[in-house]
């Protein structure tokens, strides 16, 4: 009912500048770090040198005498030191969903780096002296690195709180699997491996936080979740009213923001010791102990006939949930949900189990579970391809859902399915010129395809809402509120531009105010590519409520019916006449003196279901799904393995693109990084992160990339504000399987791992060619 | 206690001095002085974040140390926007209108490094600019609308134009 298409638009579907783009470009725009209180102290937290081990005692005398030293805290200093983690939604889920949460290190160590003290100290300087003051008595354990020997019987346990390292099995499951392996003309079996994957925003986690005058813990911390304030009043033991955050927008989040980084650490500081406290975690800090994309361990076996139709297809995961739950199940759901991939297939199952280990834990990365099963199942086709001999387009034309076909838990999309066309366009583009077997410089060309799905917005079961409000002022221009976390996506401006349509007038003539837990209404998490379709429905809701009552004023004034006028350019017109006309802002005023409201805050529920069974799921688990392809031509150098990507071809329907930039925006960016996933390296040994700078730690720079080439499919099919669907993780998720399938294509070796660096490509040439010595 | 020393030099076309403790980097003492426009991204050199130019020349602020801007010019991004440098105003708005920006958080380093490019004569060449960029990383865009809008600036400063195939 508020995604009524519009006819014609003036700002929709523009390239219109952010309302925020100037104030970034000027210098202006102040981050989490860039504030600063009289009396303000530092803080630093005291992290684990083991990735597994018993704490037996933290002795902080020393670091408490010295100079300067205004509080050292440990878990017995925190007033609910365990809770469970939540993640902004409104109820606890239960199911599993819902996992341990600890502020400090207690009991058993699951990871180094994990956070066993904090300081506050009146210099930087003063608190790096105090950590090294407080002694640890660790008694260390053998720990268990790998989740496949996790759960394995007699493996180490990571927690002291369970008897088990399993955090969730789940299963979706269609058909019947073992009865049709026999009608297949074809079976191939493969095992695939993820790496873990850093967010690299290039703002580490940092903020401040202060009592306000009324004892209000307030705190300045960019955040994905502003939601979060229930957790950390829980912790302190506060009411939700008390613990207040005025965020600010960040220097990317990608999922790293989504779980608490500082926030509960300043929050204990400043309420202990009265004053202004800040933390800005190092590079390091930041690489070596937030939440990485989950690795997976895949196996696949699909089974087809000999004319490329897929008839069955098995899917079993192993998830390396890490040290803590986090949003490990609900990652997990993603990964299980999107198993088979976007392809109608009869006879399926997909099966995950999550274990935890001593690794750095895993939680959200763009891309959230999907990306990883993305790589599994487009390999998978594009073996299944080889193997028959066939064209990898049209095996996956064969194969793909179309409108009215049921996903793998038997749910049919209310939305458009464009994978058909984005297939066919991205070959188009790819195939305009021919192929080369090999530059002039001699390196192989390959090409390789990759499609796939993703959600937007949230698990239904988590009964998902989003508010915004709209103040008309008397000056006719506009007041937005809403708390959106903005991570520079454009999320914030988007609501803008929506008020701004909706009312005809310029965008700078609608101010967002954002981001504060107390005084704008919650939007509702900015993680799940939701906020454009979940706060954007808010907000056409709030603004048409108002516009409505500026119509009918309007219609008062000009002696008509509202419906016979429209708005724009700052003028109420009659739509068959736009001679005839009446300022908004004239209008505004009659309102105004009428005593009437111009405001309106509205909510915007999305489809809620329950909790599914978990080892059956059916139903609609999602929304609904935005679907992607990257096509992509690589030239490799076979000496020293050394690959280029010559062309990035990536195809999205977005539904609408609200904000043209912002769409080519997403799809540009995203690809570039899950093309970082090929090559970013952590280099984890024994919990340790070896790649924790971002000279060892290698995310693509501008000469490692083409230019993105975008294909935009506006199919208008989306549940988003004038048919939009989400766009911000979705964009990343088929990059990575296109090249690995464009390697293949150039020099016949098959990758099964997201990590391919030169000296992989090296080692396997050389392989490739013991064997033909040998065979 | 560490020596502390003074250091004098030219900010944004102001003279300024201030006193710092003696291993103190040029981005430190800068942001200890609310130059906040001056972003820090990892401190090792590595990110290109903090970039600004001394005497015209692009300087990783993090891996400077104070006393070498000592008598010196020193530029950043609020330099070239309250300036009076009309390619910098114009590198500033095509950022704006090619949709170069989205966390803005590398955006500084970038303007930066930017103009430094077009200072030294750079022209409208696209591989050209991949390269004068590479060392500030951007996570948001994938950089081809940071590079259009170096592009976009060189060409309607009269620079010229060179396409690559």
């Amino acid at each position: 009912m508020y995604n009524t298409p519009k006819t014609s638009y003036s700002l929709v579907g523009t390239a219109v500048p952010r309302h925020d783009a100037w104030a970034k470009v000027k210098g202006d725009q102040a981050y989490s770090d860039d504030w600063a209180m009289p009396g303000m102290l530092y803080g630093k937290v005291l992290r684990s040198k083991h990735a597994a081990a018993i704490l037996r005692g933290v002795d902080t005398s020393k670091a408490e005498a010295l100079p300067g030293v205004h509080a050292v805290l440990t878990a017995k200093d925190v007033p609910n030191n365990i809770d469970i983690s939540k993640f902004g939604q409104m109820r606890d889920v239960g199911g599993g969903f819902e996992g341990l949460y600890k502020a400090l290190a207690d009991g058993k160590i699951r990871s180094r780096g994990e956070a066993i003290a904090l300081v506050a100290a009146e210099t930087e300087e003063i608190a790096e002296d105090a950590l090294k003051l407080i002694k640890v008595d660790y008694d260390v354990q053998e720990g268990v690195f790998d989740p496949r020997e996790a759960l394995k019987p007699g493996a180490y346990i990571v927690s002291s709180e369970d008897t088990s390292n399993k955090i969730m099995e789940t299963k979706v499951e269609k058909g019947n699997v073992e009865g049709a392996w026999k009608d297949c003309d074809i079976i191939i079996e493969n095992d695939y491996h993820t790496t873990p994957h850093d967010h690299a925003y290039l703002e580490t986690e940092c903020g401040m936080a202060w009592m306000d005058e009324n004892g209000v813990v307030t705190l300045r911390v960019g955040t994905q979740v502003l939601e979060h304030y229930r957790t950390i009043a829980r912790i302190l033991g506060l009411p939700h009213t008390k613990v207040r955050n005025m965020s600010v927008m960040m220097g990317g989040g990608f999922g790293g923001k989504e779980d608490i980084t500082v926030e509960t650490y300043l929050a204990l500081l400043t309420y202990k010791t009265r004053r202004p406290v800040k933390m800005v975690w190092t590079r390091e800090e930041s690489l070596e102990v937030h939440a990485k994309r989950h690795p997976e361990y895949l196996h696949y076996k699909t089974g087809a006939t000999k004319d490329g139709k897929i008839l069955c297809q098995e899917a079993h995961i192993i998830m390396d949930g890490g040290s803590y739950t986090y949003l490990t199940p609900w990652v997990q759901m993603y990964s299980t949900i999107n198993g088979p991939g976007p392809y109608n297939i009869p006879n399926l199952l997909s099966h995950s189990v999550s274990a935890f280990t001593n690794n750095t834990l895993s939680s959200a990365n763009r891309g959230f579970g999907a990306t990883q099963v993305n790589f599994a199942y487009e390999r998978q086709m594009d073996e299944l391809a080889r193997a028959l001999n066939m064209d990898p387009y049209e095996i996956r034309l064969k194969n793909v859902v179309k409108n009215g076909d049921e996903i793998s838990t038997g749910f049919v999309l209310e939305g458009h399915i464009a994978l058909t066309e984005m297939i066919k366009k991205i070959r188009e583009k790819l195939e305009a010129t021919p192929k080369p077997d090999r530059l002039p410089d001699g390196r192989k060309v390959g090409r390789g395809i990759a499609v796939g799905q993703m959600s937007y917005g949230r698990l239904c079961f988590l009964h998902d809402s989003s508010r915004c409000a709209i103040r008309v002022e008397l000056d006719g221009t506009i007041t937005l509120r809403a708390g959106v976390p903005d991570v520079g996506a454009g999320q914030a401006s988007a609501l803008a531009q929506i008020c701004a349509e909706e009312l005809g007038l310029p965008i700078e003539d609608v101010h967002p105010f954002i981001m504060d837990t107390h005084l704008t209404p919650l939007c509702g998490t900015s993680t799940a590519t939701r906020q454009l379709y979940m706060a954007g429905n808010a907000c056409i809701m709030a603004t048409r409520f108002v516009r409505d009552i500026i119509a009918r004023k309007a219609a008062k004034l000009l002696d008509c019916n509202p419906d016979e006028l429209t708005f724009r350019d700052k003028q109420i017109v009659f739509i068959n006449d736009p001679q005839k006309s009446i300022p908004f802002v004239t209008v505004v005023g009659h309102v105004s003196n009428d005593g009437e409201l111009l405001f309106h805050e509205a909510q915007f529920n999305a489809p809620f279901t329950e909790v599914p069974d978990l080892t059956n799921i059916k139903g609609r688990i999602h929304p609904d799904m935005t679907f992607t392809g990257h096509g992509v031509e690589i030239a490799v150098d076979e000496e020293t393995g050394e690959y280029e990507v010559l062309r990035i071809i990536a195809c999205m329907d977005c539904g609408k693109a609200l904000n043209r930039n912002s769409v080519e925006g997403q799809m540009e960016g995203g690809a570039v990084y899950n093309l970082g996933w090929l090559r970013e390296d952590l280099r984890w040994q024994k919990g340790v992160t070896k790649g924790n700078s971002f000279s060892t730690y290698l995310i693509p720079t501008s000469v490692d990339t083409p230019d993105v080439e975008t294909v935009v499919i506006e199919s208008g099919g989306g549940l988003g504000p004038y048919g939009a669907k989400g766009v911000g993780e979705p964009s990343d998720n088929t990059i990575c399987p296109a090249c690995v399938n464009a390697i293949n294509d150039a020099i016949g070796v098959s990758f099964h791992t997201t990590l391919v660096k030169p000296e992989q490509i090296c080692l396997a040439l050389h392989e490739k060619k013991q064997r033909g010595a040998n065979g | 206690m560490s020596e502390m020393i003074k250091v004098s030099f030219t900010l944004n076309g102001k003279p300024v001095t201030y006193n710092v403790a003696a291993q103190t980097s040029l981005l430190r003492m800068l942001r200890d002085n609310y130059n906040y426009d001056v972003k820090c991204g990892c401190e090792e050199g590595d990110c290109g974040t903090c970039t600004v130019l001394v005497d015209g020349v692009s300087h990783k602020s993090c891996i400077t140390l104070a006393a070498q801007v000592e008598g010196k010019s020193v530029l950043t991004v609020r330099g070239i926007t309250y300036g009076d440098d009309e390619a910098g105003h114009l590198l500033q708005k095509n950022f704006v209108e090619c949709g170069s920006i989205q966390c803005g958080f590398c955006t500084p380093g970038l303007i930066m490094v930017s103009k430094e490019y077009l200072n030294n004569g750079g022209i409208a060449d696209r591989s050209a600019i991949r390269r004068a960029i590479s060392g500030n990383l951007c996570r948001c865009t994938g950089y081809k609308k940071i590079i259009d809008a170096v592009y976009k600036t060189a060409k309607e400063i009269g620079r010229e134009e060179r396409q690559n195939v």
